[in-house]
């Protein structure tokens, strides 16, 4: 897949996360710290009850289980569905403490009613965009997957689905269709002036909720604990060093009357006629108005 | 699979009305050792339907020392939170299948993982 190409377009993605593909998901150190700082992100805008119980949690899209093992760090219990036998064959070798089950959201949720607290979603619900098959209809599968996650969870929880919309359509169809079966909410942006940081919560509730979700970096900050944030203050800094030294003439500072004494000492040894040392030697010219 | 995960599933194909509980087909079943933790036993205890859990331990072979229609109370008991805890989720089907119980459809299970993907006319 080259830069930039998108993984939908490529292939269906029970075809496209392949063995190949599930195993980057293990031993790709930037991808595991991706999907856990977007798990993290995506339980704080969960909002559970701060009170240390251990929650039934949804993990949609679960994949080989990075996002799961950040749920089952912050204590709760959780049932993953993925459409990827290999990713969920990797997440099964994992160990994973999650219970896992392959399935199409875009089929719905074999889930019974009211049974869950909660549920995230990690770069997965953009897929159900996508027709795939001949009778796939991306709408009629969007509507199945919310109206079955609207009753698998309790009144009053909350669905954070983190997502890579295509196009601004993209996100409204994905809002609209959530909004039509009943949840209540909207888009959460973090980072919005920012092209390589921003990221799409969609935040889903059932029923109302009192605690409103606030989007990270609305006053066009950048995150501060990425790598590649890093690097960009270190390339910043090589310039300036190159700028102070480097170069011949020129700059605030010029070249002090030292050194055109002794360029001019260096000249009248080659015997070209040079205007004799005084006071103003080496000094600025006054402005001509 | 483990019970807790049988107890939250049900079959989604369209049009299924009675699609609660799945029975199971048992081909082999293993233990895994999990972490007991009692908050969660009593945080999940409202929320298990308590026929569909006994009607998948019968199945899975652990149905033994699990009362017919335990109460709140019940949950103070150590001796019947460990039993809870290990049908729960410490049993877990490795291989066998789901079954429907309005339309007969077998889901299969395999490495402990259920297949719920349907076909395209189920959906």
């Amino acid at each position: 897949m080259g830069k930039g190409e998108r993984p939908e377009h490529v292939a269906p993605p029970d075809i496209f996360y392949n063995e190949d593909e599930a195993r980057k998901y293990t031993t790709n150190s930037r991808m595991i710290a991706i999907q856990a700082s977007l798990t993290e992100r995506a339980l704080e805008l969960l909002a559970l009850p701060q009170d240390g119980l251990p929650r039934m949690l949804l993990d949609l899209g679960c994949g080989s289980g990075l996002s799961g093992e950040a749920l089952s760090e912050a204590g709760h219990t959780w049932l993953g569905l993925d459409i990827s036998a290999a990713m969920l064959d990797v997440a099964a070798e994992r160990e994973v403490e999650g219970d896992l089950v392959l399935g199409d959201l875009g089929h719905g949720l074999p889930l019974r009613p009211g049974a869950f607290d909660g549920a995230i979603s990690i770069s997965a619900v953009q897929w159900l965009c996508n027709a795939d098959r001949s009778g796939h209809d991306p709408r009629k599968r969007m509507k199945r997957f919310f109206e079955t996650l609207y009753m698998a969870l309790r009144r009053g929880a909350r669905a954070v689905l983190q997502i890579y919309p295509e196009n601004h359509q993209q996100a409204e169809m994905l809002v609209a269709a959530a909004m039509k079966v009943g949840f209540s909410g909207g888009m959460v942006v973090d980072y919005p002036h920012s092209t390589r940081a921003k990221k799409y919560f969609l935040v889903l509730m059932v029923g109302t909720s009192s605690a409103v979700p606030q989007a990270k970096g609305l006053d066009g900050s950048e995150p501060e604990d990425e790598e590649e944030a890093a690097q960009v203050k270190m390339a910043g800094r090589d310039r300036n060093k190159r700028r102070k030294t480097g170069g011949g003439g020129g700059g605030s500072g010029g070249k002090g009357r030292d050194w055109v004494l002794k360029k001019k000492e260096q000249m009248r040894k080659k015997g070209y006629d040079i205007a004799p040392d005084s006071k103003y030697t080496g000094r600025k010219r006054k402005r001509i108005v | 699979m483990k019970l807790l995960t049988h107890n939250m599933l049900s079959c989604h194909i369209k049009g299924v009305r009675n699609g609660y509980p799945f029975l199971i087909e048992v081909g082999k079943v293993s233990e895994h050792e999990a972490d007991f933790d009692p908050d969660f036993l009593k945080h999940i205890f409202p929320r298990i339907n308590w026929p569909a859990f006994l009607q998948g331990a019968e199945a899975m072979g652990c149905r033994e020392g699990l009362p017919e229609a335990p109460t709140e109370a019940a949950l103070t008991d150590e001796q019947f939170q460990k039993k809870f805890h290990h049908a729960l989720l410490e049993v877990t089907l490795e291989e066998g299948s789901l079954v429907c119980p309005e339309t007969g459809r077998k889901f299969p299970v395999s490495k402990g993982i259920p297949n719920m993907l349907l076909n395209e006319d189920e959906c």
